[in-house]
């Protein structure tokens, strides 16, 4: 198969698979939390943060893991970018504020912003370590 | 099970049509700033917003349009929309010495995708009758 078509295949499995997880993290969310806050998307995007960060490292110029374009390309723009959300998040934020709710609209924004950048950063710093380590 | 379905076709589609997207717009305008996600996140939040005029009442989704919301707004726009580029870019541009492209990625994100939402909910009670 031409690089093409293998690489959106990959990107739709991976998209599919990222969101069907975070339809599921939203819903136990809701379970567990209750529905006041949406702690089930906030979730999803820092883990989602996380794990590019992780696996953009792992797989990078210096990166100990080698892995073909589509696979790169299934795992990041495909079930990174299809588990988490900017506008989901951004329909939430103005639920809150259209129910008259500002301070958690304010703390959902703010919290989300930092925890997002601090999840990538995390997951790039821990990357970077694995791939000093030595052997293989 | 059928929701599940309807979620990951609306997912599939989603993440391809955001990387078709987001790689056109990189390659026409370059890579200095993610112009690519961003041009993808505040036209899907401001879809969004417009959807939830369409679909959404206080108490939920409006009755007997539950799979298309779950095809088109959690499927498709979920998956089209991302925050983990988003994080993964403006880290990167803080780690190039770009810190003020990378606030600059943050605030415009945050704020054109909000004023997006808003917009297109408010087009959408236009639209719709409320």
């Amino acid at each position: 198969m031409a690089p093409g078509p293998r690489l959106y295949l990959a990107i739709a499995l991976g998209g599919a698979l990222g969101s069907v997880a975070r339809y599921l993290c939203a819903l136990a969310g809701i379970a567990l939390l209750g529905p006041a806050f949406p702690f089930g998307t906030l979730g999803v995007n820092v883990a989602g943060s996380f794990l590019i960060g992780l696996y953009a490292a792992l797989t990078g110029p210096d990166g100990r893991l080698f892995v073909t374009p589509a696979l790169r390309q299934g795992v990041m723009a495909g079930f990174c970018g299809g588990f988490t959300t900017f506008s989901v998040f951004s329909l939430e934020s103005i639920r809150l504020l259209d129910a008259g709710q500002w301070a958690l609209a304010l703390g959902y924004v703010g919290i989300s912003a930092a925890t997002w950048l601090a999840g990538a950063w995390l997951g790039d710093r821990l990357g970077q370590r694995m791939n000093r380590l030595r052997g293989s | 099970m059928m929701d599940l379905l309807l979620i990951a076709l609306g997912g599939a589609l989603g993440a391809c049509a955001r990387f078709w997207l987001s790689g056109v717009i990189a390659r026409s305008v370059g890579e200095t700033f993610p112009w690519g996600t961003l041009v993808v996140n505040v036209t899907g939040a401001a879809v969004i917003g417009l959807l939830a005029a369409a679909f959404l009442v206080p108490e939920g989704i409006v009755e007997g349009w539950r799979e298309t919301w779950l095809l088109l707004v959690v499927g498709t726009l979920g998956s089209y929309t991302t925050v983990s580029s988003f994080s993964l870019q403006t880290l990167a541009l803080a780690r190039a010495g770009q810190g003020g492209r990378a606030a600059w990625n943050v605030m415009a994100s945050l704020g054109l995708c909000l004023a997006a939402a808003l917009g297109g909910h408010h087009a959408g009670l236009n639209l719709f009758g409320g």
